[in-house]
């Protein structure tokens, strides 16, 4: 029998903490992340150079995405989001380097994610509306909307993570079923289709979170 | 019949079965978007955001199907 893609391998266990596998991938690539972003930001120019180009580039290209849904100043909300998007292009991605598996094809990646995404929208939603303003959005349009507004916020998060996860995690799967029946190098046109779909899943994953942030933000229905 | 092989073929009816109306309802709404596009390329990036967001909506149900169909093969609470 095939290892359960619900469990995770454990390598090491600190205290009565246990260390699994796609936690130390995701140590790893926050570390790259972090060195690469403080490497490109270290000196910014007024006239930037080639690498300060790109660096503008993804920058601003994610602004504009923030701005279109959300459309008020994306400013706010660009570290959340940004740092979201680029951390689930590398978590996608590193499934396809030998020897990597995706942190995001396990179900606590996605969960986490999806939790944080979870307190942001209640985050961003009181600070915009206040405490008793945004509590008062979940009776709109009627009173009686209020169990469903309630219950939509809990399943949109479970489908958030479930989502990234069932997506993420079949890649892999195939790929591994096909590399089991038909050898080694005729799963390269999936592992392709797999890089589509790891960035698809980040861009979907990131336009959802902002769909949900831009709901609570919108003041214009409440007045 | 004993439960493995009834979570068996459970998970492959839920798998099969449930992904009839994701596949359907896909076809549909990227038929709909091809043909906003034709008509108004000019609206082609809202479009396309428009899509994939719904896409991902839909695309939910299936996985939804998927989980129950893993859950039954891997985590079965009735196997022992």
């Amino acid at each position: 029998m095939a290892p359960s893609p619900l469990a995770s391998a454990i390598l090491f266990r600190l205290g009565p903490l246990a260390i699994t596998r796609p936690v130390v991938t995701t140590w790893a690539i926050m570390a790259v992340l972090t060195v690469v972003s403080w490497l490109v930001t270290r000196r910014l120019r007024l006239h930037p150079d080639r690498r300060q180009t790109v660096l503008e580039l993804i920058v601003t290209g994610i602004m504009a995405q923030i701005d279109e849904v959300i459309r008020k100043n994306p400013r706010p909300f660009l570290p959340l989001l940004g740092t979201l998007f680029i951390f689930l292009v590398a978590a996608n991605l590193s499934g396809v380097l030998p020897g990597v598996e995706a942190p995001t094809g396990k179900l606590e990646t996605p969960a986490a994610l999806a939790l944080i995404v979870f307190v942001a929208v209640h985050y961003f939603g009181v600070r915009a509306r206040g405490p008793f303003g945004y509590l008062a959005s979940f009776a709109q349009p009627k009173l009686i909307m209020l169990p469903l507004n309630i219950v939509s916020e809990v399943t949109r998060t479970f489908s958030l993570m479930v989502r990234l996860f069932g997506n993420v995690m079949s890649g892999e799967f195939v790929i591994a079923l096909v590399v089991a029946l038909a050898g080694l190098f005729v799963p390269i046109p999936l592992m392709a289709l797999e890089i589509l779909v790891g960035l698809v899943q980040a861009y979907i994953f990131t336009v959802l979170a902002t769909v949900f942030i831009g709901a609570a933000v919108d003041t214009f229905e409440a007045e | 019949m004993d439960v493995k092989l009834i979570s068996i073929l459970a998970a492959a009816l839920a798998v099969s079965i449930g992904s009839i109306g994701p596949a359907l309802a896909e076809g549909r709404s990227v038929a709909a978007a091809m043909d906003a596009i034709a008509r108004q390329p000019e609206a082609a990036g809202t479009i396309s955001r428009t899509l994939f967001v719904g896409l991902a909506m839909i695309e939910t149900m299936a996985i939804y199907c998927l989980v129950i169909a893993l859950l039954l093969l891997f985590a079965n609470p009735y196997a022992g």
